[in-house]
């Protein structure tokens, strides 16, 4: 395990010092493979939750036969406490469409989407007048790609990539079994592309500066700099662009209110740690990579904290597969009833083994993460779901 | 009857009639009916050739897709932890009071709807609300008032 101060860096939200789209015309003056390896060398990993490595994600799908291919960019964020794609849409836009046309580029894609969660509706009419600039860039430089809004229609679990390409194609959000990933068999059947926000514009940036220099920053695991989304008892929330690496600790200094007694790294879906472990916590290895961040202070009931994660579950499993469904709501009823007293304190420990069968059994990333955050407040603050 | 039939011809020749277009097309009629109506979904079923159930089992799923009519403009609390924290609880106490309703019901009138949502992406500067497709940041009780009796006095 590797770390380092925490540093402010200034990658993703740098001003267009090189304009993005000069970064896609130079970008296709190269050769193919070269780009991917150059992708694949800067250790870029996904920046929607799972993290796998970018550049091989576009190896891939570039190696894939189909008459058509396409390009998805997943801007469902509904992660509670993530707002920074949200961010990336409205101040940096043309290097997100840049990072979706080289990625097209390369593979061989005609067609793309920027899947916009139904919340964001207000964002549409920006991204309009910017998707024209980037039309006429594109025919410019020759490039048959085009990119359109799909807009979601309200449901969390939409943001699963399998999930959006079954409601893109009419049907309900329910995810698919994997494999076959969308790389080979996704939106109506062909090789389909999902990337983050994040991980389109960090892509464009890779090739800014080149990967010799992007994986500098960041250490032997995470490479790169990171957007965290920064919210709860914080006097200074917001959206931050960290080098990967840093320790819990100095996090919680430099963005908590001095009495932070918990932070939720990676959301909802991430870990809850307590501030004995501060020291012990590096941000972006062994946590997902989502960048939600938020900050609970020594006034927080973490019963309060837990009973609301587990709600949000509930209410957002797509009721799909048993685990899940009937798994969230145990969980939800589990907790009111220890606290209320109807059932012994050691139930809690039969609530952590239905987390965990819940993750073996579960089929998407929804049900299998819920013993994260689970497992993590109730072993560490036990006192505060009994009492 | 005749104007849901009109509406559904409209929007599947803008969207076209192949099943990957059916949330656009419901997502147009939501917008002009401010729901979807039986008829609208048997309509709709007719138009891209699939069955009614298949239509309000994928509309079913989304929480913007709403097959009862509520009201025109549905506000919609944040309640997930960040914004809970920053007191959404009070705020919508304030909200019943002045539409005299309860969480999770309309106005007579089918003005207003008081709903509560996960997490809108706004979380650094909660409590957050959306109003239609407007949204509404660090939201304090006498915001709340403000904004919403202006809604009430300009909107009604
Ligand atoms: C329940 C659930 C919700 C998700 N929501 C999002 C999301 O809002 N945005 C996102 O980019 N990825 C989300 N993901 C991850 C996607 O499935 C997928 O891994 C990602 O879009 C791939 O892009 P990346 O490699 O660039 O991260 C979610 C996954 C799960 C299981
Ligand atoms: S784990 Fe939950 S959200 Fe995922 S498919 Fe199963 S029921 Fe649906
Ligand atoms: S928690 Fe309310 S907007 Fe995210």
């Amino acid at each position: 395990m590797t770390s380092h101060k925490l540093r402010k860096v200034d990658v993703i939200f740098s001003p267009y010092s090189v304009a993005p789209y000069k970064i896609l015309k130079d970008t296709m003056q190269r050769d193919k493979n070269e780009v991917i390896q150059e992708l694949i060398d800067s250790g870029l990993r996904g920046r929607g939750g799972a993290g796998f490595p970018t550049g091989l994600k576009w190896k891939f799908a570039a190696a894939e036969k189909s008459d058509i291919k396409y390009i998805i960019c997943n801007a469902d964020e509904g992660e509670p406490g993530t707002f920074k794609d949200r961010k990336l849409l409205v101040e940096v836009p043309r290097k997100v469409f840049s990072g979706m046309a080289i990625c097209a580029w390369v593979t061989g894609s005609t067609k793309g989407y920027i899947y916009l969660r139904r919340e964001y509706r207000y964002l549409i009419p920006k991204l309009k007048e910017e998707l024209a600039l980037y039309e006429k860039h594109a025919k410019e430089f020759d490039l048959d790609f085009s990119i359109e809004i799909f807009l979601g229609a309200g449901a969390y679990v939409c943001g699963e990539e399998t999930a959006l390409i079954e409601s893109m194609e009419g049907k309900r959000g329910e995810p698919r079994n994997k494999p076959p990933y969308p790389i080979q068999d996704g939106f109506l059947g062909k090789p389909t592309i999902v990337n983050n926000v994040e991980t389109f514009a960090s892509s464009t940036m890779v090739f800014r500066y080149g990967a010799k220099e992007y994986i500098k920053l960041g250490t032997d695991d995470q490479h790169g700099s990171k957007l965290f989304s920064i919210s709860g008892d914080s006097p200074k929330e917001g959206v931050y662009e960290l080098e990967l690496g840093m320790r819990l600790d100095e996090f919680a200094e430099e963005f908590g209110d001095g009495d932070t007694k918990a932070v939720q790294v990676g959301g909802v879906a991430g870990f809850c740690i307590p501030r004995k472990n501060f020291k012990d916590t590096i941000i972006g290895e062994g946590n997902t990579t989502g960048g939600s961040t938020m900050i609970f202070n020594s006034t927080r009931s973490m019963y309060n904290v837990l009973h609301n994660y587990l709600e949000f579950y509930a209410e957002e499993s797509c009721g799909q597969c048993t685990p899940c469904r009937v798994g969230t709501q145990q969980l939800l009823k589990g907790i009111e009833a220890v606290k209320n007293g109807t059932k012994p304190p050691q139930y809690l420990d039969n609530l952590i083994k239905l987390s965990e069968t819940m993750k073996l059994t579960s089929k998407c990333g929804l049900g299998q993460s819920v013993t994260n955050s689970f497992s993590s407040i109730v072993n560490n603050f036990r006192e505060e779901i009994l009492f | 009857m005749a104007e849901v039939k009109e509406l559904v011809k409209k929007l599947s020749k803008k969207y076209g009639k192949t099943r990957e277009n059916l949330i656009p097309v419901l997502q147009g009629i939501v917008d002009e009916e401010n729901c979807l109506s039986k008829a609208a979904m048997r309509e709709v079923a007719q138009e891209m050739d699939i069955s009614a159930a298949e239509v309000y089992g994928t509309a079913s799923f989304f929480s913007f897709l709403n097959t009862k009519e509520d009201g025109k403009y549905k506000i919609r609390v944040c309640k997930s932890i960040t914004c809970d924290m920053k007191g959404k609880q009070e705020l919508i106490k304030v909200m019943e009071d002045m539409l005299k309703v309860k969480l999770g019901e309309t106005t007579q009138g089918k003005r207003f709807s008081l709903l509560e949502t996960n997490c809108i992406g706004l979380c650094d500067k909660g409590p957050a609300m959306l109003i239609n497709d407007e949204f509404f940041t660090e939201l304090t009780p006498e915001k709340v008032r403000e904004i919403l009796g202006d809604y009430i006095r300009n909107k009604y």
